[in-house]
């Protein structure tokens, strides 16, 4: 185990708020991307 | 072969569709193995574990600088040549920095806390990167504001005009004002070696995994906004027939 001594919740925060952004803005990305495909498909099936 | 070839939507999606997968993966096995590289080095003898935020904070803050040139350029593209592909190019980048810039400002407070004793300073880094943001943010909600995609094209790309001086400003700041909290450049080839090759190399891995992660994210949000122009422009040829 990493010992991050007396800043460890300060290292932690940081790496935990800057890991979330980047989870976030990832599945946003992916989820609208497939939202997009989806929804041109749908209007390509029913013409 | 010219390079406005890739203007076209639908060659753009092709030559994507095969690239995508690579860069996706690369973008993983970067970022990845940077950060994690970054939080096993040794603490500093000056700022302790506090040193490994850095591989956060410099990479974050260097994509929000350059993402914001990157969406200057493609916004003159789409002024000059009026590529409709280097607009949506423009619009997709903006959250991918929006984000990038926040996460330089949250590590920056937090790390700042322990080490200047204060979440926040009016330092000319801090405040510049701080409008910057909200340069991002005011970019954003343009887009969303401006019904006709051509309009929106037009005045986000002199909104990203006026903040390029921002963005510039954010980089350079430190060498305009020499009285801010914030330190000079961690990485610098004029003045030499700054940082030890221990922060170093895992540093240059986080960064190239941002730069990586940034393409892969602009490319798919490229993809999702020609695929929304395409829907949008298949529906109206609908309702007017």
């Amino acid at each position: 185990m990493i010992d991050l001594g007396r800043y460890a919740t300060t290292v932690l925060m940081a790496y935990g708020v800057s890991i979330a952004l980047i989870v976030g803005l990832v599945w946003q990305t992916v989820a609208a991307n497939a939202r997009a495909r989806r929804a041109l498909e749908e209007h390509d099936r029913h013409g | 072969m010219s390079i406005w070839k890739y203007a076209n939507p639908a060659q753009f999606m092709r030559t994507t569709d095969g690239l995508l997968p690579w860069l996706v993966g690369a973008a993983a096995i970067c970022c990845t193995a940077g950060v994690v590289w970054g939080f096993l080095t040794p603490d500093d003898f000056r700022q302790g574990s506090t040193v490994k935020i850095v591989f956060l904070h410099v990479p974050a803050a260097m994509m929000a600088i350059n993402i914001w040139v990157m969406m200057l350029i493609a916004s003159l593209i789409w002024i000059i040549r009026r590529h409709h592909v280097s607009a949506l190019a423009a619009k997709a980048a903006a959250p991918i920095g929006a984000v990038m810039t926040l996460i330089a400002l949250a590590t920056g407070a937090i790390w700042g806390q322990p080490m200047w004793g204060t979440w926040w300073e009016w330092d000319p880094r801090l405040t510049s990167f701080l409008i910057l943001f909200l340069f991002y943010v005011g970019y954003i909600a343009l887009w969303s504001a401006v019904e006709d995609p051509d309009s929106a094209a037009d005045l986000t790309g002199v909104l990203c005009l006026v903040g390029s001086v921002f963005a510039l400003l954010s980089r350079y700041a430190v060498l305009f004002w020499n009285q801010g909290l914030h330190q000079g450049a961690s990485l610098s080839v004029q003045s030499g070696e700054r940082m030890s090759h221990v922060y170093r190399y895992p540093l240059y891995l986080a960064m190239l995994g941002f730069f990586l992660l940034f393409l892969a994210l602009l490319l798919i949000r490229t993809r999702t906004e020609i695929r929304r122009r395409r829907l949008a422009a298949l529906q109206a040829r609908e309702m007017r027939a």
